[in-house]
């Protein structure tokens, strides 16, 4: 039996009960709120170099053996970090994944290959978790719906036009579609299939 | 980490870590579909299914060291289910508790929404024994799902039409069938048609929890809730003659209380965190003596017990 290569496995959540509760709140603030930016409270120390700290603790806070996860291409390198710490299968094809992390600038998988929920399960659809350079400063598009008030502006980098146009077209899909989680960094926002979104795009 | 002290023959909250991961998912999945009733695995609880396992699987997979919880139980917080839950609640995850609607982080109501207007930031988590508000029509899970996936809510109108056809208007008093986001027709739970309208835009996340029949179910903050009616028919809500016999609230909903065997009877608030509130204030009913008297109400305090 070959020694275990430890140094390809960071860290996962400093305290897995109060952490996981810290980050899944956020999570659910989020949800609750799409379009505005989160920050996660510090709750693991040494994360896949990949992989933004938000988009870490959210897998580790949601994911386990009952979830299949989808990665993309430059993230394939944080699997072995990932089954470790949560025991999550990997999933071939995207749509059977129930959570998915792809790259906002290099998303090379159209959002509709992910599952999109049942007619009579829409929950059964895919979570998919973008990871973007920064949540602001973007080209900036407008949304509405459950959870905001008025109107909210949403700029997050490195979205390109025609995935704008993908996303709407998700979300005029509700009850099915993909639900999405912007993460940069530390921070995170939630983009729920039930908002609209408008915009120049 | 923390300074809590929780039973430690259990895990903070009660729920181990698997199943709170699982109601986590079902949760989110709920707030990105308002109204629609996400399956979950419903865990044995250490009490009777029916007296709030659902929700107090929610409250155990959100609660955390930060949290100040109320619970309350037609709109009281010193009844039975109420103050076994509060219990529960401080024993396993040795949170602070709280009577006091503002300055609650989480509210876990059976039948009832707090007069006292919720803000945003605060949660409301709902018991609910039966989540299918089209069940009494239609007994078929499989079929309520269709029904639910392709919008069919002609014989939900229905119903309520026959009530109007019989009686001159909706009689339905309580789970009165709500319309979440324009998509999916909800039950409220058994709240009277009185706290229908607090749901409609309400700035608090609202979460959904039926252990027995095992779904979960929510209303994110400022999501239009729309109470079914007809245009020659609006929706209304209860109104009583008197106020409030112990604080004159005119604006909240009341218990009818017996008190005595003769036949005399007064009208309370049914939220009692409230009317002390309004008592401490200095308002005063028409029968809060009588009330004093009979021991309804502390003398002078103004802090009401068990109804």
């Amino acid at each position: 039996m070959s020694a275990l290569d430890h140094s390809s496995l960071a860290m996962g959540l400093a305290d897995p009960v109060f952490g996981s509760q810290l980050v899944f709140r956020t999570l659910l603030k989020a949800f609750a709120a799409p379009g505005t930016i989160f920050d996660l409270p510090e709750t693991i120390s040494g994360v896949p170099e990949q992989l933004p700290s938000a988009a870490a603790a959210a897998l580790l806070t949601m994911a386990d053996y009952e979830t299949p996860i989808w990665l993309a291409k430059p993230f394939e390198s944080i699997r072995p970090w990932l089954v470790f710490h949560t025991g999550a299968s990997s999933s071939r094809e995207p749509a059977e994944a129930k959570f998915a992390v792809i790259s906002a600038e290099h998303s090379d998988v159209s959002l509709s290959s992910f599952h999109q929920g049942d007619e009579r399960y829409p929950d059964l659809s895919t979570t998919l978790i973008v990871v973007c350079s920064s949540l602001e400063g973007g080209r900036p598009v407008t949304l509405d719906g459950p959870g905001i008030k008025d109107t909210i502006v949403f700029a997050p980098k490195d979205i390109k036009p025609a995935l704008w146009a993908e996303i709407a077209e998700n979300n005029a899909l509700f009850p099915l579609g993909v639900d999405l989680i912007f993460v940069a960094g530390a921070k995170l926002a939630a983009l729920p299939r039930s908002t609209q979104i408008s915009g120049d795009f | 980490m923390t300074m809590l002290q929780h039973d430690p023959d259990y895990n903070f909250g009660y729920l181990d870590e698997q199943t709170k991961r699982m109601i986590r998912r079902a949760l989110l999945k709920a707030v990105a579909i308002p109204g629609y009733q996400v399956p979950f695995g419903s865990r044995e609880m250490p009490l009777a299914r029916g007296w709030g396992t659902g929700g107090i699987q929610i409250t155990a997979a959100l609660i955390g060291p930060e949290d100040r919880l109320k619970v309350i139980d037609q709109g009281a917080d010193d009844t039975t289910n109420a103050v076994s839950i509060r219990r529960f609640f401080a024993r396993v995850s040795g949170v602070a508790t709280t009577e006091e609607t503002s300055e609650a982080s989480i509210i876990q109501t059976r039948h009832r929404i707090p007069e006292k207007p919720l803000d945003e930031g605060q949660i409301l988590v709902y018991q609910v024994p039966q989540p299918e508000p089209l069940r009494k029509l239609e007994p078929s899970e499989v079929e309520t799902r269709k029904m639910h996936a392709w919008a069919e809510y002609g014989a939900m109108h229905v119903r309520l039409y026959e009530d109007i056809a019989r009686f001159g208007h909706v009689a339905t008093t309580y789970s009165y069938p709500v319309m979440v986001n324009d998509r999916y027709v909800m039950s409220p739970t058994p709240i009277p048609k009185f706290d229908n309208p607090k749901m409609d835009d309400m700035p608090a996340l609202q979460l959904f929890g039926a252990g027995r029949e095992k779904r979960i179910y929510a209303i994110p903050p400022y999501t239009k809730v729309k109470s079914l009616d007809f245009e020659d028919h609006p929706f209304t809500i209860q109104s009583w003659t008197e106020p409030c016999a112990l604080c004159a609230a005119t604006d909240s909903y009341l218990d009818e209380v017996i008190t005595d065997d003769h036949g005399g009877r007064m009208f309370v608030c049914s939220d009692s965190s409230y009317c002390e509130d309004r008592r401490a204030k200095g308002h005063i009913g028409k029968e809060l003596a009588v009330a004093e008297a009979l021991d309804y109400v502390d003398r002078g305090e103004g802090a009401s017990h068990d109804a």
